[in-house]
């Protein structure tokens, strides 16, 4: 993650991208890329237009004078290019960090084997000249080429170019583990892989296609903002041709004054159209695409990032994201008449040479908890007794010494210890059923330790819920989406987990298809369901999910079912998924607030200067007290263009959201961007109108 | 403003409050078919009446289906309106012996009073014979404003529904609103009336000496009067629930027959708004959180109440040019003061202003006082009062619909910024709801400025503008704002029965019901078929204070951002000229 983070903030400002952006911002500026957006595509047109009354003007014969037509022509025009540039410098941060990914890969050869297996014959290609289905020998040291499935084979595989995570990790053929990416490492043996997808078709290639701007395909809610902004645009229009013929009857019925002209009647449009938002849109779309890379989420749909801002309900599957992969001890209960420290000891003893987790977890507890220092396996006589499906025990037998009789140390499931036990006579504890009970009922799992016909007492070994996702829960619940988890214990197990980790809802004994009927009942109610996913079987799930985040360690069908990939593999990135899917609306519902609020100050700015001299009293309205008409136009025309400059880097950056109810988000961003918004061009008119006065300009 | 001024207008609040909330609860019972107190006496009628038509009222329709119903129906209402009015002479019922109306006349007409607008380019008492102001003009009354509401029932459903390919049946929501609602409601009212001297009679007019001589142009002594008669009380009964407005005489509800008294008056005022308002309620019924009607019906009279407010106040601060020509202003205990231009003396200031307000508001468009004579700020309230959207209130049933995607308009935006795909009442606001919210936005300020900047580059639209300067264009504002809008309602002072205006203002009606009828069926239609979206925390509360202001914003902002700068030239012009700020 860290040498990623590296490469990205550095591509962020430097000044090879700013001025590519300025090259691509005038490129943007043909008519056949600006039609795409109809807001931006009128103020063209008004730019066009006004230039060609500057040139008529120009010529002696204009309707006003030269210097006032050419600075609002220069002005739209900058209008125009300012938002391209917006778009140009998204894409253009976007590209490179995309780019950055790419590299990491770019450049590669590859063995292409003549038949799938070790020792065939291969030829040296470039990877981009692999196909889909081509068969690749990758070895120690040699860079996998493409995306695809191992076939045969075990390696170690250094994926850290893309996660960012230094340890390696293993990837061999069938099973969950069988999928590598291209642009990783291959440390150590060999592996035979079967390209799955044809070169460009990659996750990052289709990153970015959602990051280049002419390309892009518009979200559902992109389309439907741009049906409502393409509205108020033919409003405004309309406004602004119907004024012409209102203004000329007007001068005729008061008998003074001139008829609006057509450059004031083109500014007053570019102002009143919501230019803000509608430059912007495009730039903000890519600036959340651009947000999941930073986070190492690669999206392959930008519907599914849109979505994840309206995420109702979220599945987690219990093992590996709600707890650490492994249950652990956490407390010895002895038997009535043993003590807790030989309790601590036997069980200590039986699992000296339990190498699995829960078996470390005992040592390790009975260390910490009660000083018992591991012991030397070789100096203490004993022989260890392995876990065996047909006893359902382990443990340890103490050879004799000094005159002692063996003693059979065993530990297991209580019905395994009580036959243990009984086959030698011993009786099972009364009073300890009811604390195997409890600790069931408490989502443990109780392992007895017995020492030849003796209950010595119970280990507690229970899961452990990771630190800090209770809160990342709570967070999530105060968003308003409910999380689900799924496992395959108990439904007793599980309720005490979902308690501690604070989950809203849990389902038990969960096979995969459980989950597929799970996210098709949930949807069904009308909810958006997201999930994180990881195996083979999960796929069916993941595709049926509206938002699904593959794990990079995950199959290559969970990761091709999935609309995202989540190259940390942490499956609580989710989070960050909706954060980013609700910013993008955010600041889309911002700025279009904040642009239409705008227009107010600009109907003050611009209808007094337009017709003060058919109706001198229409003067009243310029509460601002812009200096003339011409500075008043020139200053609305100036706001409605620096705006769009000004608010380049939240565009980029997105709203900030605090997770917080509906209403009171909306009153918040009501008063910043509403109020904000009807206020703020008072204050800038105001300011620009001075400082063209001050510089003598108008 | 005078204390007894500002109470009437609060007393007036408070019984549309009072009777609305009830009858909306009823109307919901009608709309849901579920049996009211009426069913012994009207379900037989009704039933009787879906035999005779062959409706099968158990058949539900989509929304195209209803949508043609619809269009077929009133294209049958305005060639039977049409026909009646150019045979008049060779029709009974007609002892004054009135000639055939014009084409141009008769079309205007015929379309007014079947798109609910009854815009009247003529004068009722020298036009109309008895046949074409009863069997035309007041059936239309009832049938257009039933269509209204018909259109709404079937879009509540929609908001209502979820999952769902229909909408209910257009002829038996139109059935039920006449015999359930409209025909109970104009007896009630028409009695009331006829308590208080409106004329119901089917006399030929008559002539009456004159208390007190007077002389005529010529100097030539006059001592006789011809008074016109007529079935005028079911006709303004149904003319102020309906919101249609057409009058029975010329001058409308400040003629002494039509609305004689002041309890008259209070009466005919709060049918004007009485329908539109309960409707609200119905709609919170019928999508089961009353909270959501009130929430609407909290927006609507926000807005009406600053409207009347400024309205009043502009016009008993009245005129200072009046105070030149010693006229007093002032207002006492025998006299209401401010500007009593063009305004009844038994009805004064607050309730021409209320009134005034009110009809403009509601589309209604029967007038008390004459609008053209208003001050340039009263004048602005009751234009800017249509060019809302007429949605304030509105029209029966068609207020609340364009109110209602306002609403969408606004939750649209609302849920933008709190980060969620939009939606409102469990159905998700998307890319098509958008389109038809956006052209119902559309097409009414494009007809009303568009008709309007047309009228002033022609010469047979600027013939007949008799006032000067920014009145003469406030009027042809006024003229198509009223038409574009199905208000009704005229400033007057141009001659609009011209072939012109005749024809072009019959367009914008036109555009104005029918257009705006057939996206709001395609909204609801798409409405009804999306999947119930369950509320969750995330869900943005649509009938919080908070969510009405917002609703409120949109509303007006959308408002002014279309009309400001024509106001500018008309009414705000004429404000400033006299040298008053506020």
């Amino acid at each position: 993650m860290t040498t990623l983070q590296v490469t990205k903030s550095k591509s962020g400002y430097d000044p090879e991208m700013l001025r590519q952006a300025l090259v691509d911002s005038l490129a943007k500026l043909n008519p056949r890329n600006m039609v795409r957006n109809p807001v931006m595509f009128v103020v063209e047109v008004g730019s066009v237009l006004t230039t060609a009354l500057w040139v008529q003007a120009l010529w002696g014969n204009g309707e006003a004078p030269a210097s006032f037509v050419g600075a609002i022509s220069v002005w739209l025009w900058f209008t125009v290019l300012f938002a391209n540039f917006a778009e140009a410098f998204a894409e253009g941060r976007g590209k490179a960090q995309a780019q950055a990914l790419r590299n990491a890969r770019s450049e590669t050869r590859a063995k292409l084997l003549a038949e799938p297996r070790r020792g065939s014959a291969f030829e040296n290609v470039a990877s981009t000249e692999l196909k889909k289905d081509d068969i690749i020998l990758v070895e120690a040291g040699d860079i996998i080429s493409a995306d695809g499935e191992v076939v045969e084979g075990i390696a170690s595989v250094d994926e850290s170019a893309i996660t960012g995570e230094s340890a390696p990790v293993i990837r061999e053929s069938g099973g969950d583990r069988s999928a590598v990416t291209g642009g990783t490492k291959v440390l150590s043996d060999w592996l035979i892989v079967r390209v799955t997808i044809e070169p460009g078709g990659g996750f990052l290639d289709r990153m970015i296609k959602l990051i280049e701007g002419a390309k892009r395909q518009k979200t559902p809610n992109e389309i439907a903002l741009n049906i409502l902004l393409a509205a108020f645009t033919i409003i405004f229009l309309v406004v602004c041709v119907t004024l012409l013929p209102f203004s000329i009857y007007s001068v005729e019925a008061a008998g003074q004054g001139v008829p609006i002209t057509v450059t004031v009647l083109v500014a007053l449009l570019v102002c009143l159209i919501p230019t803000t938002i509608g430059g912007l849109l495009s730039a903000i779309g890519i600036a959340g695409m651009d947000r999941m890379i930073r986070h190492n989420i690669i999206a392959t749909s930008g519907r599914a990032v849109e979505a994840a801002g309206d995420v109702d309900v979220l599945l987690l599957d219990k093992t590996g994201t709600i707890t650490l992969g492994n249950r652990m001890a956490s407390e010895f209960i002895p038997s009535d008449g043993v003590s807790l420290e030989r309790l601590a000891n036997a069980a200590q003893l039986s699992s000296l040479a339990d190498e699995t987790p829960e078996g470390r977890s005992i040592v390790v507890l009975a260390k910490e908890k009660y000083g018992l220092r591991a012991r030397d396996i070789a100096s203490a006589h004993m022989r260890f007794v392995p876990f065996t499906a047909q006893t359902r025990m382990s443990g340890a037998d103490i050879l004799p010494q000094n005159g002692e009789a063996t003693r059979s140390i065993r530990k297991g499931a209580s019905a395994a210890i009580k036959s243990f036990v009984e086959l030698q006579h011993g009786k099972f504890p009364a009073g300890l059923q009811s604390v195997i009970d409890e600790i069931s009922k408490r989502g443990g799992t109780p392992l007895l330790v017995a020492e030849n016909a003796d209950v010595l007492g119970v280990i507690h070994l229970k899961d452990v819920v990771k630190g800090g996702i209770k809160e990342r829960f709570a967070r999530l619940r105060a968003m308003g989406i409910k999380t689900v988890m799924i496992t395959g214990d108990n439904p007793l197990t599980a309720t005490a987990i979902a308690a501690e980790a604070g989950v809203d809802d849990f389902l038990a004994e969960a096979k995969p298809e459980d989950k597929l009927k799970l996210i098709r009942d949930h949807q069904k109610g009308g909810r958006l369901v997201a999930m994180t996913g990881d195996g083979t079987n999960d796929a069916p799930a993941l595709a049926q999910a509206d938002v699904a985040v593959a794990m990079n360690t995950g199959t290559q069908a969970a990761r091709e079912a999935a609309n995202m990939v989540d190259l940390d593999s942490n499956p609580t990135k989710l989070l960050e998924v909706v954060e980013i899917g609700k910013q993008l609306l955010m600041t889309r519902g911002a700025l279009t607030t904040f642009s239409i609020a705008n227009d107010v100050a600009k109907y003050f700015a611009i209808l007094p200067a337009a017709f003060v001299s058919t109706y001198p009293v229409l003067g009243a309205l310029n509460i601002m007290g812009l200096a003339t008409p011409e500075s008043a136009i020139l200053s609305a025309v100036i706001f409605n263009a620096l705006i769009i400059v000004a608010l380049i880097p939240l565009a980029l950056r997105g709203i900030k959201y605090t997770p917080m109810k509906a209403a009171a988000l909306l009153r918040r961003h009501l008063v910043i961007y509403g109020l904000g918004g009807l206020v703020a061009p008072f204050i800038g008119i105001k300011l620009v109108d001075t400082l063209l006065g001050a510089l003598g300009l108008v | 403003m005078t204390t007894n001024g500002l109470i009437q207008i609060l007393f007036y609040l408070i019984a549309l409050t009072a009777l609305g909330y009830p009858l909306g609860i009823f109307m919901a019972k009608v709309y849901r078919r579920e049996r009211t107190f009426l069913d012994p006496m009207l379900g037989p009628v009704e039933r009787f009446l879906y035999r005779l038509s062959g409706v099968n009222a158990d058949e539900e329709m989509d929304w195209k289906q209803n949508a043609i119903a619809m269009l077929l129906f009133n294209a049958a209402g305005f060639l039977v309106l049409y026909a009646l009015q150019r045979l008049q002479p060779m029709l009974p019922l007609n002892p004054q012996g009135f000639p055939a109306v014009s084409p141009d006349s008769s079309f205007n007409t015929a379309v007014s009073f079947a798109s609910n607008t009854n815009w009247q380019g003529y004068g009722g008492e020298t036009t109309m014979s008895y046949l074409t102001q009863m069997l035309g003009l007041t059936v239309q009354n009832f049938v257009s404003a039933a269509t209204g509401m018909a259109v709404l029932a079937l879009f509540l459903r929609g908001l209502a529904r979820h999952s769902a390919k229909t909408l209910g049946n257009f002829w038996v929501d139109l059935t039920r609103s006449v015999l359930y609602i409209l025909l109970p409601l104009a007896i009630i009212v028409s009695l009331v009336l006829v308590s208080q001297g409106v004329i119901q009679n089917f006399s030929a007019y008559k002539t009456v000496q004159l208390v007190e001589a007077a002389v005529d142009a010529n100097s030539a002594p006059l001592t006789e009067q011809v008074l016109p008669m007529g079935p005028a009380a079911s006709q303004i009964a149904i003319k102020q629930l309906g919101t249609n407005g057409g009058g029975f005489f010329n001058v409308n509800s400040s003629h002494p027959y039509e609305n004689p008294t002041s309890l008259s008056n209070f009466v005919e005022m709060l049918s004007i708004l009485l329908i539109a308002g309960a409707l609200c309620f119905t709609f919170g019924r019928m999508v089961n959180d009353m909270r959501q009607g009130w929430a609407v019906y909290a927006a609507m009279t926000l807005v009406f109440v600053v409207m009347v407010g400024s309205a009043y106040r502009a016009e008993q601060v009245g005129n200072p040019a009046f105070e030149k020509m010693s006229i007093d202003q002032r207002a006492s205990s025998v006299n209401s003061g401010g500007n009593m231009e063009g305004k009844e003396v038994r009805f004064g200031i607050a309730n021409s202003a209320l009134w005034a307000t009110a009809t403009t508001a509601a589309s209604n468009g029967s007038v008390n006082s004459m609008h053209d004579s208003y001050t340039g700020l009263g004048g602005f309230v009751l234009l800017f009062m249509m060019q809302l959207g007429e949605v304030v209130y509105g029209g029966v049933g068609s207020g609340l619909y364009g109110m209602l995607v306002f609403v969408i308009v606004a939750v649209f935006v609302a849920g933008l910024l709190v980060g969620r795909t939009p939606e409102y009442l469990g159905h998700k606001i998307e890319a098509f709801e958008m389109k038809m919210s956006s052209l119902l936005i559309l097409f009414m300020p494009i007809t009303v400025l568009g008709l309007t900047a047309f009228a002033l580059v022609t010469e047979a639209g600027r013939a007949t503008i008799y006032n000067p300067g920014a009145h003469g264009f406030s009027e042809v504002l006024y003229l198509f704002t009223s038409q574009g809008n199905n208000n009704g309602s005229a400033f007057a002072g141009i001659g609009a029965n011209t072939p012109f205006y005749n024809l072009w203002g019959g367009i914008a009606m036109i555009i104005a019901r029918y257009w705006l009828a057939i996206p709001t069926l395609a909204l609801a239609g798409s409405l009804a078929s999306k999947k119930l979206v369950p509320v969750t925390e995330g869900t943005l509360p649509t009938h919080t204070p908070l969510f009405v202001g917002w609703l409120i914003a949109i509303v007006l902002l959308v408002g002014a951002l279309n009309f400001l700068p024509a106001l500018a030239l008309g009414p705000i012009v004429e404000h400033l000229m006299m040298n008053l700020l506020f």
